[in-house]
């Protein structure tokens, strides 16, 4: 009898890997998600099961500012998809355009933003748009438009879609970069043979090109959604754990944030924190769990 | 064998401890004012050790946001520093509730302070202190004495006087007649609210009759400040629904602005910045002749750890903190942070000299919302931060903002439902 030899090195190889993800990722995860399921009653911690989560979908005052923020997180997201992931592809055709110039230039030009910090695109766009120092009213007064002009960040009916542009500046080269790979990887036999059957310029990119491009857009789509409902820095970075004016810009990761940490005279709760975190863990796994099971699957392949 | 080693061991830890009774008591002091700490290593602690031989201080400062989390986990694990700097209200009232801060009532030097500067380091019902008051900050306006010598402007007293001035500065167009934003929020509430407030609830009286539940938010003397504040908005300049505190500074220092809702925290910061003289006025009364209030809000005190191993110590300063002396180069080296002792004490900035002689003419108080009111949820501060930004900004009118506050309010705090 041969008995099969225990493979060890395969466990020695995975280790430190398993190691480090399961001490930084994978036991804060299930810690936060039990953390949720207690209270602090004098100074001790008790386990009350699911009461937080109750608090926060039916006490009116929870909810209220739990469906806020996931009714803005939600327009957050849709501003993204809808602006940042078709400008994204537009450049990207345009880039991958073989006469066009200075291409590589222009690349790294709308790339660079993507590599700043939120901290800097935050405190550059404010200036930009400040209606005492900022060079937005200046500029729309120079081609006459300054009527246009308003303190976008301070209204309730403006500040959410203004920040939510500011992320499409900053994030629109990630889309644009994956699209651009995605289509120079389309053989040019391929475009060649629908040119003689008479498929050129437009009709090319939308009979050809875009459907070899879906399952990157699928793939887009999916890191936008789970980076949006993750979002927090740029909101925190230019508007304030307040998430001003009066809660119109106030995204689950803001309002986790100031239920976790306190924030001025209101002290820090890590219990109901932390069931905010769990359910946007669980929004986020279902969203990505829908597209994985209802989209990928049933996503048509080429093989090229 | 092993009990020689006991032995020895014991003998050891004898002799530790009593070369460390022999040697100077070290005390550490935690804070958040990291701005501070060359006030205290040139003139606080040499002044205190001076006087006190044996005893040595250590000031141990952390980042002001980082502070309370920093000092939670310290406390915890037994590593905190001696003396320990008060946030006033909740955040330390927790701290001695969980036991970490030792109650100070036995100490005769807290007789030199005032109810109202006590308050803020009280158990609900004042029957315990835990912290020395240190310092409080006044409210009021500060405006630009050339700006209103060159209108012809007196110093309004009223606020029919307030809005006349308002109204001539903007006629002449050269200046922006106040600067403030209400893109924070919080100057809304804090520089706005809670400045005219308590000339319309009588300070401490309408403050405590809320917190006791026999006023409610709805009625008119909680309403109305929010309807002066929507006055406000015509006076504030462009766009400034998106201007912040440091463009209001700005504004304000560069001679742009005429007026500034402000807290006596800035004087050091102007006196840097502007090149024009500065003045201050107290919040304007409703007709003249009325009792004027000021907030004079307390904002830092100082406490002692429940576990230190110097508490005699700890104590001959904390007394030393109470005392006149220490009061006199505190509010000297730090204009627009006044002393709280009820010693007086001659200050030498001339506009911390007027925000100051308020006391003398008015009846002071706190902020409405910061006693006991902030600790539920919806935390009332807060609230009030967004309800007064919405006031200024006319989103919603006064009675609907008031309405919220109270139902926000009764939601949790029994005495109001």
């Amino acid at each position: 009898m041969h008995k099969p030899r225990i493979r060890w090195h395969i466990a020695i190889f995975l280790a430190p890997a398993v190691l480090i993800y399961t001490s930084v990722m994978i036991f804060p995860l299930f810690n936060t998600l039990r953390l949720a399921l207690f209270s602090k009653v004098d100074q001790e911690r008790v386990y009350v099961g699911l009461e937080n989560f109750r608090t926060l979908f039916f006490d009116p005052i929870w909810s209220e500012q739990f469906w806020n923020a996931l009714g803005n997180n939600f327009w957050f997201f849709l501003v993204h998809m809808l602006v940042q992931n078709p400008i994204g592809i537009a450049l990207a055709a345009l880039l991958s355009h073989p006469r066009l110039r200075f291409a590589a230039l222009y690349r790294s030009a709308i790339f660079i933003p993507t590599i700043l910090s939120f901290v800097i695109v935050g405190f550059a766009w404010k200036l930009i748009l400040s209606p005492i120092w900022g060079i937005a009213p200046s500029m729309l007064d120079a081609v006459g438009l300054k009527s246009l002009f308003a303190p976008w960040l301070g209204k309730e009916e403006y500040a959410l879609t203004t920040l939510a542009m500011i992320s499409v500046w900053q994030f629109v080269g990630i889309p644009m970069m994956l699209i651009y790979a995605a289509l120079l990887s389309i053989p040019e036999e391929m475009l060649e043979a629908g040119e003689i059957d008479g498929v050129t310029g437009f009709a090319a990119f939308w009979k050809i090109k875009l459907p070899l491009i879906l399952p990157s857009i699928g793939i887009i789509s999916i890191l936008t959604f789970v980076g949006n409902f993750n979002a927090f820095d740029l909101i925190y970075a230019s508007q304030g754990a307040l998430a001003g004016p009066d809660f119109s810009t106030d995204i689950l990761g803001t309002f986790m944030y100031r239920t976790f940490f306190g924030f001025q005279l209101q002290l820090g709760d890590p219990h109901m924190g932390s069931a905010i975190a769990g359910a946007m863990f669980a929004i986020i796994l279902v969203g990505v769990c829908l597209y994985l099971f209802g989209i990928q699957t049933r996503m048509r392949r080429y093989q090229l | 064998m092993k009990r020689n080693f006991m032995m020895a061991a014991l003998t050891g830890t004898a002799l530790v401890a009593t070369s460390a009774l022999a040697e100077d008591a070290t005390l550490t002091v935690e804070s958040w004012r990291n701005d501070d700490l060359t006030l205290w290593q040139d003139k606080i602690i040499p002044a205190f050790e001076a006087t006190h031989p044996g005893i040595k201080i250590k000031f141990s400062p952390s980042a002001p946001t980082e502070y309370n989390a920093v000092l939670n986990s310290k406390l915890d694990a037994g590593s905190a520093g001696d003396l320990i700097t008060c946030r006033p209200f909740d955040a330390s009232l927790a701290l001695y509730e969980a036991g970490h801060l030792a109650a100070l009532d036995d100490m005769t030097a807290m007789g030199n302070f005032s109810d109202v500067a006590k308050s803020a380091w009280q158990t609900d019902d004042g029957s315990a202190s835990f912290c020395v008051p240190m310092a409080s900050v006044i409210h009021g306006f500060i405006y630009n004495k050339d700006a209103f010598a060159e209108l012809g402007l007196d110093v309004p007293t009223t606020e029919d006087e307030f809005f006349a001035a308002l109204e001539t500065i903007k006629e002449d167009g050269n200046y922006i007649p106040m600067a403030m934003g209400t893109n924070d929020q919080w100057e809304a509430a804090t520089m706005g609210y809670n400045n005219i407030g308590p000339n319309y609830w009588k300070g401490e009286e309408g403050r405590k009759a809320l917190i006791a539940g026999e006023q409610k938010l709805t009625e008119e003397q909680w309403v109305a400040p929010y309807a002066t504040l929507a006055k406000w908005a015509d006076y504030l300049g462009d766009g400034f629904e998106a201007q912040t505190y440091p463009d209001s500074q700005n504004l304000f220092t560069l001679g742009r602005a005429a007026i500034y809702p402000a807290g006596s925290w800035e004087i050091s910061g102007f006196n840097a910045q502007a090149d024009f003289e500065m003045g201050a006025f107290k919040p304007p009364v409703r007709a003249a002749g009325d009792t004027c209030y000021i907030s004079d809000h307390t904002d830092i005190g100082i406490g002692m750890n429940a576990s230190t191993a110097h508490p005699e110590a700890a104590k001959a300063f904390l007394s030393w903190v109470a005392s006149p002396e220490f009061a006199e180069i505190f509010g000297n080296a730090l204009p627009g942070f006044f002393p709280l002792s009820n010693a007086p004490v001659e200050l030498e900035d001339p506009l911390a000299k007027e925000f100051v002689s308020w006391r003398g003419e008015c009846e002071s108080t706190i902020r409405s919302t910061y006693q006991i009111l902030s600790r539920g949820t919806p935390n009332l501060e807060n609230e009030t931060w967004g309800a007064s930004a919405a006031a200024i900004k006319g989103t919603e009118t006064p009675e609907a903002l008031a309405e919220e506050l109270q139902s926000g309010l009764a939601s949790w705090y029994e005495p109001q439902q």
